[in-house]
């Protein structure tokens, strides 16, 4: 084993041990994807727990965007994509027709590589997500704004300048905004597209810490490029690798101790 | 961890599902139909007036047309050979002084003037140009040439049409240089060429397609300009003299004072004229895309 | 290196024969680009120049009555230039108001709702309508257009609006024969479309997609993703585009010139005929001479400045957009 399992094995032991007991809140069965006729998703079948958070790692092109894409069905906003199978979100099949996919999305929340603030107030980029849903009093709305940007640990920087716009935030501020916007419509599940990949090191560190607080209350599909960062956050790991699952487990037993040599090739770094 | 905090706001049962309002679905479809409506509309205007133009212009267009000149009042028959070549001539005369103009200045913006002061200025006052009023070009010129020489010439109608042409050409020619890389530039000059000859030899071979491309849009630009030409060209109902002295003759003109006449044979004349020049300006608006299109692929 | 050679230069090393261009050309092309350059500026100096030069005596004859006084008689030599003025406005704001839904209509139609492979025949389309020429528009107006709009709407709008305070003289023909103001508006509006259609296709099309992403994530619809997050993320530019065909609208010529009745008279009517800064110039100009030609040059004055102003206007605000 090489100094990278070791450092990863440290890491380890800041997050807090998988809880394979928890019920499952999606349950993805035969999933296959296509880009037009390219097949990039293999048969997955997996299952995220909830209150849990779920890493997916793998390297560049190995599907893993493409499987968390599926789970508000944003590919769906590009007629040449499309996926079979089931992708079972408390029992029921999102990917049926007769789902609505803008409730879907308003369920299941993602946020970014990057920051995407919307053209409007720091204010209104919450509270704009909540109206879509739920009809507030001025109290109520404004309730739920400082509750997310709590969340969200963005509240004492930005409690004096709702009304300015989100844009002039920094960028680890900014990425903070989308997570507070995404918890505030209150989701079931929050997808996180490798959301530190365009951050400092430090704004990487809040969004981390920030990752651990909010399982408590969401169960959390996270993609990273970052092995210790999926080490240090995720409870459970899923490995892929050309569009299939390689290996799924508990994310201490994925990184101490992996069945599949392919798995431990990639994490001790001998490719990707 | 310190979660204690969330544990009471643990995920209650998930939302029952249909929160969607419906005023919410309404508004998304009537954007897409009224969307989708719009875009038909310009695509049936586009075929209407196609449409139009070959109904209208197809009875008239006989051989006479392009051997005969266009007839006087009160006469019968005739056809528009003197204004088909008088355009012809006039575009190319126009295209002719443009091009040369227009791709210089358009390499001094690239290459030379970049974000200097002045070639800031001179890119926003031919960004205004490429917009500006053509009959405002026709009193210009009037003014700077027909007036002072005692009369119209082809020569006015020329510089007219340039005028209008070199400000499409010059933003063509600078767009597709600055698509050129860099590294190109530099390894023509790590070889010691100057700067003209990397600009000769390597910008514009590189920017070929698109420079060409602009100079064909100019062509078709001008091709179908009317109001520059009637204060500085005019008209003519006979062929012109050959050195382009008095008014000579042209489609786009021809087209306006026959569309409105009251004598029949004029009136088929204009919608021949008119099949012809729009005909001609498409193609040649179809033949520059596609001519970009594979420089693209390639 | 062989092609670059214009004179053959043998260095003081022997052994090599170096060719090298002369640096008379290096000079002489750089000065004929800049040459090039300055004739832009030399080309609206120009027209500025003739324009006030040539409009000068008609502003110093009328005075400032030259812009307010609705009298234009070539008979007695007396011109304002009112009508024109109030015409022009009214025809391109007419365009405007029709055009500018239609416009941002179909750029997001061609960004967000169409399926790929129809995207480009469609964008061909919609741009070689700005590429038909302005008299083909003009032709089509008035012998194609202007009977319907007569049959179908002046007639029967007539009939229903008279009598009623305001809309009855807004909106009554005198003399239902298709042409005037209305028909004018709604054929620039057709010219400027395709011009606002596709700058407007451009800037959306500059919006980051995961932008768009990130709105639909949190369960928008298309509608409110347009509305909220693009439309408002494009902002400034957008209107930088309803200026540019704001500038067109206010100096087509042409197309005006056929259709909208080139009467002198002021009118309240929207379907009565009246007359643009351009369409006079083109009517008169050639068989103007004295105070008439300078008269309309002074049109031509008013026009260009009013046009560089929203012309000017509108880069600024497309380029801001561009620089962020």
């Amino acid at each position: 084993m090489s100094t990278i399992a070791l450092n990863t094995s440290s890491a380890i032991g800041n997050a807090a041990a998988a809880d394979a007991g928890a019920p499952v809140r999606i349950a993805v069965r035969n999933l296959n994807f296509y880009y037009g006729d390219f097949r990039s998703l293999k048969d997955i079948s997996l299952d995220f727990y909830d209150r849990q958070v779920t890493a997916l790692i793998g390297p560049s092109g190995c599907g893993k965007s493409t499987l968390l894409r599926t789970f508000n069905r944003i590919y769906s906003l590009y007629p040449e994509q499309r996926a079979d199978g089931e992708i079972l979100l408390d029992g029921q099949n999102i990917l049926s027709p007769s789902i609505d996919v803008n409730e879907l999305r308003a369920r299941v929340g993602m946020v970014f590589q990057k920051p995407t603030p919307f053209p409007m107030s720091i204010y209104d980029n919450i509270a704009f997500g909540i109206k879509l849903y739920e009809r507030l009093s001025k109290a109520e709305l404004d309730g739920r704004v400082e509750e997310a940007l709590r969340k969200a640990a963005l509240w004492d920087e930005v409690k004096d300048k709702l009304r300015q716009s989100g844009m002039g935030l920094s960028g680890g501020q900014q990425q903070r905004l989308c997570i507070a916007r995404t918890i505030a419509q209150r989701p079931e599940v929050i997808l996180l597209d490798e959301p530190t990949s365009a951050l400092d090191p430090i704004s990487t560190g809040k969004i981390e810490e920030l990752i651990e607080q909010l399982r408590s209350e969401f169960t959390i599909v996270i993609v990273t490029h970052n092995m210790q960062q999926a080490a240090r956050i995720s409870q459970f790991t899923a490995f892929m690798y050309l569009g299939e699952l390689v290996e799924f487990g508990p994310t201490t037993k994925m990184f101490m101790n992996p069945s599949k040599k392919q798995t431990q090739d990639y994490i001790t770094g001998r490719f990707g | 961890m310190d979660t204690a905090v969330y544990d009471q706001a643990a995920t209650a049962a998930p939302a029952p599902w249909g929160r969607v309002r419906r005023s919410r679905h309404l508004a998304d479809r009537v954007l897409r139909i009224v969307c989708t409506l719009f875009t038909l509309l310009g695509a049936f205007v586009l075929g209407w007036i196609l449409l139009m133009l070959v109904v209208e212009g197809i009875g008239g267009l006989s051989p006479e047309v392009f051997t005969e000149t266009t007839p006087g009042p009160g006469t019968q028959g005739g056809g528009i050979a003197n204004a088909i070549v008088g355009s012809l001539i006039l575009t190319v005369l126009g295209i002719v002084i443009a091009t040369p103009i227009g791709v210089l200045a358009g390499t001094y913006l690239a290459e030379y003037g970049k974000d200097s002061p002045l070639a800031t200025i001179i890119r926003f006052v031919n960004d205004i140009l490429l917009a500006a009023p053509s009959i405002l070009i026709g009193l210009f010129v009037y003014i700077l040439m027909v007036q002072p020489m005692g009369g119209y010439s082809g020569w006015a109608g020329g510089v007219a049409l340039a005028i209008i042409a070199i400000p499409v050409i010059v933003r063509s020619t600078e767009d597709m240089l600055r698509l050129v890389p860099g590294s190109l530039r530099e390894a023509g000059a790590a070889l010691g060429a100057p700067m003209s000859k990397v600009i000769v030899k390597i910008s514009w071979k590189a920017a070929r397609a698109g420079m060409v491309t602009g100079v064909i849009l100019a062509t078709a630009r001008i091709a179908g300009e009317t109001a520059p030409l009637l204060f500085t060209a005019l008209n003519n109902t006979f062929w012109f003299s050959p050195n382009l002295m008095g008014g000579v003759s042209n489609l786009p003109v021809t087209i306006y004072q026959f569309a409105l006449a009251p004598y029949p044979n004029w009136r088929e004349l204009a919608w021949a004229g008119a099949l012809i020049i729009t005909l001609s300006i498409l193609a040649l608006s179809i033949v520059a895309r596609l001519l970009l299109k594979k420089d693209k692929v390639r | 290196m062989a092609v670059l050679s214009d004179e053959i230069i043998v260095s003081t090393n022997k052994q090599t024969v170096r060719h090298r261009t002369s640096p008379l050309f290096d000079q002489g092309f750089r000065s004929a680009s800049y040459g090039s350059a300055l004739i832009v500026l030399a080309v609206l100096a120009g027209i500025i120049g003739t324009m006030v030069y040539g409009g000068w005596p008609a502003f110093q004859e009328f005075g400032f009555g030259f812009i307010t006084s609705s009298i234009w008689n070539v008979g007695a030599d007396q011109y304002g230039a009112w009508v024109a003025i109030t015409g022009t406005l009214t025809s391109a704001l007419i365009a405007l108001v029709i055009g500018v839904p239609i416009s941002i209509g179909i750029a997001i139609f061609l960004t967000q709702l169409c399926p790929p492979w129809l995207r480009r025949p469609v964008s061909t389309t919609i741009e070689l309508l700005a590429a038909v020429p302005s008299i083909i528009y003009g032709m089509w107006g008035l012998f194609v257009f202007a009977p319907l709009f007569a049959n179908y709407v002046q007639i029967p709008l007539t009939t229903l609006v008279e009598g009623i305070p305001i809309l009855g003289t807004v909106l009554y023909a005198r003399v239902p024969s298709g042409v005037g103001m209305m028909t004018a508006g709604i054929i620039l509006a057709i010219m400027i479309i395709p011009f606002i259609a596709s700058i407007t296709r451009d800037i959306l099309d500059q919006i980051p997609t995961v932008l768009r992403e990130s709105a639909y994530g949190i369960g928008c619809t298309t509608w409110e993703v347009v509305r909220y997050v693009l439309l408002p993320q494009a902002g400034v530019s957008i209107i930088g585009a309803i200026m540019l065909g704001l500038g067109r609208a206010l100096g087509e010529t042409m197309a005006v010139t056929f259709v909208i009745g080139n009467a002198n008279r002021l009118s309240l009517s929207l379907f009565d005929p009246s007359s643009t800064i351009a369409s006079r110039i083109a009517n008169e100009f050639n068989e103007a001479a004295g105070m008439q030609m300078n008269a309309l040059l002074a049109l031509g004055c008013i026009l260009f400045v009013v046009t560089f102003i929203v012309l000017a206007l509108a880069r600024l605000l497309i380029a801001r957009m561009k620089t962020h």
